[in-house]
């Protein structure tokens, strides 16, 4: 790495010369700076062009977050400019990885609108991610000053008042996703919600991709799916709920679908986080309004977070969902079908449901993170998931999730109430084992089977998926590990 | 029928070992104990009876457990549950709550509906166990 040569800002009379001259020249790097706690940092992972030093590129990503064009505009100097440009104040090469660098910039909280994630990312990934000086860029993190976090709502219930809501303590809740994802007429829907919950459920949910299709509409569905859940809470007295997706293609009618589902009494509703930080925002305010709880599924997601030189990663729109008010949002399960190290998966999990989150470079947290009182978000994770993982899900994710076997509890050859009770005695075998001192995550594969001698549901679980695992190496790993952690 | 409130529901009833060992578990994390009865298990009455106030200084198990056989003597036809307390900062809520007697008859809920304009259904949860009086009503 070369040094390049800053000269004192503003002294230099060929600041203000027109023309273009280096960013960093123009006051985005700022080595000596020293971040206020009231600054939003980002950490971002740059991959400069060659010939490009690496402060310059970091320069430029402060530069085009923030005030900066390609060109020295006099009209700078209207403003207190100092204060309004980001300041990239620390450049470091990633270790083993030549060509790519950790740049943390600092950014005026005054920069950014009160209780806006849409502003907020405007700024921060608005134009920088098609700089043609850089060949890949990423938002590793950010730090969101508590002064900062206290202009949005937050989650419209959280963890806690969801718990109180449902009555339901000491265990990962349950759920799973309506199979087939397409397809279904509103009578068949219900039939397959009811069987879940009655079976032993806590929740189920519509796909991501159920909307208001030809094959079924919206309103059937929710009259179908509302039917289903009461049956199931009188048969097993115990409050259930399916989310009902109230994602539309205009945000009219999404409030249209929300006040529906409350009308006809469903405790929570969903939305996908293709509806735009906007729309989810206006969803988060309804749902506190309201009383509902508000799932979120990340649909699209991997399309910016999965590579590790592009993109967002996901703890930062964990951070921004966890602003803007979720109650509920999927974040992985490490051991499913979907990407997930685990170390990574922890990170986004403590992002989640913790008050206070020590910088961990291991867990791929750059910086220390206070949310104040700001309650917690539900972790769901969804996706390839079955009894026979009980004991690594509770391992690795914790009882504070919801865990969500979809194919797991629809595909059960004794049928879809006994897919139910066999996920819902696994979770409870394994709580209690955890909570009598056992290594249970050692033991896990024994307790489920001693279970299954009386659980005859969870015998033919553990049966047809026992051995069944999605074992490939992550994309997303931290840098500090030399190796991929296998799942 | 099986009321499936609590965190072990779907495992056989636990024995008075296992119990201790969530208590153990419960005051392990500094959780305040505490029992509860009802003759009313609708799933949102929340409000329980309390046999007592929460245990926040018993240390002892055996001294809960007594507790919990003591309120079965006194009840023994009702739901009890034992519940477990994180007065923490950021929860100030139950950390763990099991069941650990029921009546010999569960009596079960009636789903009533109320047929609305649209295809719309007003539904209401109603336990056949409060159709008589508090006091009598799992005594046969």
């Amino acid at each position: 790495m070369t040094a390049i040569e800053t000269p004192p800002r503003d002294a230099a009379t060929d600041r203000w010369s027109s023309g273009v001259i280096p960013y960093a020249q123009m006051g985005y790097w700022e080595p000596d700076y020293v971040p206020k706690d009231t600054d939003i940092l980002c950490a971002f992972r740059i991959t400069p062009q060659d010939g490009v030093p690496p402060e310059e590129a970091a320069a430029a990503v402060a530069g085009e977050s923030s005030t900066a064009t390609w060109t020295v505009v006099w009209t700078d100097r209207l403003t207190a400019h100092e204060h309004y440009q980001a300041k990239a104040y620390k450049v470091d090469p990633v270790p083993g990885t030549p060509g790519q660098y950790i740049a943390l910039i600092a950014y005026a909280l005054d920069l950014f609108e009160e209780g806006s994630i849409a502003n907020l990312t405007s700024s921060i990934i608005g134009n920088v991610f098609g700089f043609k000086a850089l060949r890949a860029l990423r938002l590793e993190d950010m730090r969101i000053p508590l002064h900062y976090v206290n202009t949005f709502q937050g989650p419209p219930h959280g963890i806690v008042m969801e718990r109180e809501y449902l009555n339901k303590y000491g265990r990962p809740l349950l759920g799973a996703t309506t199979k087939p994802k397409l397809g279904l007429s509103a009578r068949n829907y219900g039939r397959v919600v009811y069987e879940a919950l009655r079976g032993g459920l806590d929740f189920t949910k519509d796909d991501e991709n159920i909307n208001s299709q030809p094959f079924m509409r919206w309103r059937d569905r929710y009259l179908a799916s509302m039917e289903a859940v009461n049956k199931a809470t009188a048969e097993t007295g115990e409050i259930k709920g399916h989310y009902l997706n109230v994602t539309a293609g205009d945000v009219e009618s999404m409030y249209e679908r929300a006040e529906f589902a409350k009308e006809i009494g469903s405790v929570i509703i969903m939305m996908d986080l293709t509806v735009g930080y906007t729309a989810m925002t206006s969803m988060s305010k309804w749902a506190r309004r309201n009383g509902v709880l508000l799932h979120l599924h990340r649909a699209g997601h991997g399309t910016f977070t999965r590579q590790k030189t592009h993109g967002v990663s996901f703890r930062v729109i964990a951070k921004w969902c966890r602003l803007l008010g979720v109650d509920h949002i999927h974040a992985g399960t490490v051991v499913g079908k979907l990407e997930g190290d685990p170390n990574m998966v922890r990170g986004y999990y403590d992002t989640l449901r913790d008050g206070v989150i020590p910088r961990d470079p291991m867990h791929g947290i750059y910086f220390d993170q206070d949310w104040g009182s700001m309650p917690g978000v539900m972790p769901v994770a969804s996706g390839g998931i079955h009894a026979g993982q009980t004991h690594q899900l509770l391992h690795y994710l914790g009882e504070d999730v919801v865990l969500q076997f979809g194919g797991g509890t629809i595909g059960h050859p004794m049928g879809v109430a006994a897919g139910a009770t066999a996920n819902r005695t696994a979770v409870e075998l394994i709580v209690q084992a955890r909570n009598e001192g056992r290594d249970f995550y050692t033991d896990g594969p024994e307790i489920l089977r001693a279970g299954g001698r009386w659980c005859a549901p969870l015998r033919a679980a553990l049966d047809v998926w026992g051995e069944i695992s999605f074992n490939y190496e992550s994309t997303d790993t931290p840098d500090v590990a030399t190796t991929p952690t296998p799942a | 029928m099986h009321v499936t409130q609590g965190t072990f529901s779907y495992l056989p009833p636990l024995t008075d070992a296992q119990i201790n060992a969530q208590v153990q578990y419960s005051l392990d994390n500094v959780w305040a104990i505490s029992v509860e009865f009802t003759d009313d298990p609708h799933p949102r009455n929340f409000l329980w009876d309390m046999w007592g106030l929460p245990m926040f200084d018993m240390r002892d198990p055996a001294a809960i457990l007594l507790e919990v056989q003591r309120c079965r003597d006194a009840y023994p036809t009702r739901y009890i549950r034992v519940n477990a307390y994180d007065r923490t900062l950021g929860r100030q809520t139950t950390a763990l709550s099991f069941i650990v007697q029921r009546p010999k008859d569960e009596k079960g809920f009636r789903l009533d509906r109320q047929e609305g304009r649209d295809r719309q259904v007003r539904y209401t949860i109603h336990p056949y166990a409060l159709d008589r009086p508090p006091g009598e009503r799992y005594e046969r």
